[in-house]
């Protein structure tokens, strides 16, 4: 009867502090979130609980009908969709060339291109916020260059976004590059020379040897980068304040607008709930896609 | 000879497209460098300067002597330093566990543990911040260091390289007569040191940059971290172009020195996170 709580297995001692930190603060507010969902967790019932209300399905039929959230949606599906794909691009092609065979100081290149990935997001996005600017940045002064008139990037609606995309693709590129040319380096050279024999000119040894033994990585890559898309908030956040007219307003951003400026709690779980299930629905669809095309 | 001639062709060609796509990627860095080197307003000419024409570290001083910077700094040190020792610990005792010792559901845990990867982090922040507001903890320390103190993929991290250690080793050990925890102190830890270093700059380097959580759970200006106290700054601050670009250098500096000083082990430990078994 020494300690009869006390368990046998030693490795309970080991996994027990990291698996009661995850289950506490992150399982339970999780599966917390959608409890909270279903309820009206406002700033009254902030302050005494007794006001909270349970309300079922009411913050979501409310989430349907508002407009403000359909453009949250549609603004991260456009930052998701299109930034996911260009930025998944850009690192396989950055990949491609500092792997090429023929450069020399990979190792430099490498890290120089890998660099914005360990800055801060909130000093670069300040910093990008001038290279912005509509009067005297610097992105404006090089298309005067070429003989563009200037665009005003973060303050026109249709800009907004893009040039959100273009920062988050600068930023973010040399991350799944470092993937790609693990990925490319652990591709068998005996499968290209297979190909040269055959004939194989440069394009046909990259679509039939590399992109087919690059799927594995591909699908990593999307999955990783897609997960993170969805949680677009600094960059607006600091840039744009989801503006000029709601147009970077994006589903995270909502979330902490609804939760954290208005103590909409209630609604806000509402909006993170459902911006889980979305990542869901997109890792499941993209797993299903790729099982199927390898 | 033809071929040789024009492989020449395409290495240069090769070069030059890095090289352009080096200057692309540090030309906002660069750019940060040299305006927050600027006299005030100096940034706002047009065509906008390349190099400061008189270099000046008027906005550091400023920053430092009446904006409180060195608080901030002190803050985000002090945050990721606590968040890289805690986790560290807690996140190699399990990630050797789920490795090389046996108990029972242990591979399902570890699934499990994978597949809820695909949470997104905003989802748990409403009731987690309820939480430490009923457990005291908003605007403290302990509010931004608790949540990072285990994380999945650092258990991922360490799990995937413990593998490694050979069975017999810790076997071995056992018949000697040492004791689970003496093994790990003794014997695995040091065995693990390689990874251990690469979780440590992922776990600082994050905690650093993150931006999110602690902009939520810190309500009072003295606990800033950096990224957050910027982030305000910019509210007070954003004509001053010159001065915020100092802050966004002091911000970016260290994470980009501790980069360079330990690049090896943060590539490898992106490369190792990413082959899943």
């Amino acid at each position: 009867m020494k300690n009869a709580m006390l368990p046998a297995n030693p490795a309970f001692w080991f996994v027990a502090p990291a698996l009661v930190l995850i289950a506490v603060f992150f399982f339970l507010p999780a599966a917390a979130s959608l409890f909270l969902s279903f309820t009206d967790f406002d700033i009254y019932a902030l302050g005494d609980l007794e006001r909270l209300r349970f309300v079922a399905l009411e913050n979501y039929l409310r989430l349907l009908r508002d407009p403000l959230f359909w453009t949250a949606l549609k603004n991260t599906l456009y930052f998701v969709l299109i930034g996911g794909p260009l930025s998944v691009a850009v690192s396989l092609g950055a990949a491609l060339l500092v792997n090429h065979r023929l450069v020399r100081f990979k190792g430099l290149f490498r890290s120089l291109l890998f660099l914005p990935v360990v800055t801060t997001l909130v000093a670069i996005a300040v910093v990008w916020r001038y290279l912005y600017h509509p009067r005297h940045g610097f992105l404006n002064y090089l298309l005067g260059q070429f003989g563009l008139g200037p665009v005003d990037w973060l303050g026109d609606p249709d800009w907004a976004m893009p040039a959100i995309i273009l920062m988050a693709i600068w930023k973010n590129f040399g991350f799944n590059m470092i993937i790609f040319i693990a990925g490319l380096q652990s591709i068998p050279t005996r499968l290209y020379e297979a190909a040269v024999i055959d004939g194989a000119n440069a394009w046909r040894q990259f679509r039939h040897v590399t992109l087919p033994m690059l799927a594995p990585t591909f699908v990593f890559v999307t999955v990783i980068t897609m997960i993170g898309y969805f949680q677009l908030f600094a960059e607006p956040y600091v840039m744009t304040q989801g503006g000029p007219a709601n147009s970077t307003l994006s589903v995270a951003l909502l979330m902490f607008q609804e939760g954290f400026r208005w103590w909409n709690l209630g609604y806000a779980a509402a909006v993170a709930f459902t911006l889980f299930l979305i990542v869901l629905a997109g890792t499941l669809l993209q797993l299903r896609l790729r099982r199927g095309a390898i | 000879m033809t071929v040789f001639s024009g492989n020449r062709i395409k290495a240069l060609l090769l070069h030059l497209a890095l090289v352009a796509a080096a200057l692309v990627t540090l030309f906002p860095l660069f750019w940060m460098v040299s305006v927050s080197l600027m006299p005030s307003a100096e940034a706002n000419r047009f065509p906008p300067p390349l190099l400061p024409e008189s270099p000046t570290l008027e906005h550091y001083r400023i920053l430092f002597s009446r904006l409180s910077l060195a608080t901030y700094l002190l803050n985000s040190t002090l945050i990721a330093a606590l968040v890289t020792a805690l986790s560290l610990l807690i996140n190699s005792l399990a990630g050797y566990a789920f490795a090389k010792l046996r108990f029972r559901g242990r591979d399902r845990l570890f699934r499990l543990l994978l597949a809820s990867m695909v949470i997104p982090a905003q989802v748990a922040m409403l009731p987690l911040f309820l939480m430490l507001k009923e457990m005291g903890l908003v605007n403290t320390y302990g509010g931004v260091i608790v949540p990072g103190m285990a994380s999945i993929f650092g258990i991922f991290l360490i799990r995937q390289y413990a593998l490694s250690i050979p069975d017999s080793l810790l076997d071995a050990a056992r018949i000697d007569g040492a004791g689970e925890f003496r093994i790990y102190r003794t014997l695995v830890l040091p065995l693990c040191k390689p990874i251990l270093v690469t979780l440590a700059i992922f776990t600082f380097l994050g905690a650093w940059n993150d931006f999110m959580w602690p902009l939520i759970i810190l309500t009072e200006n003295d606990l800033y971290t950096l990224p957050v106290a910027l982030a305000n700054l910019l509210g007070e601050h954003a004509q001053d172009a010159e001065l915020m670009m100092a802050g966004s250098v002091l911000t970016v500096l260290p994470v980009i020195l501790l980069f360079f000083a330990l690049q090896k082990y943060y590539i490898e430990g992106l490369v190792l996170g990413s082959v899943k078994e």
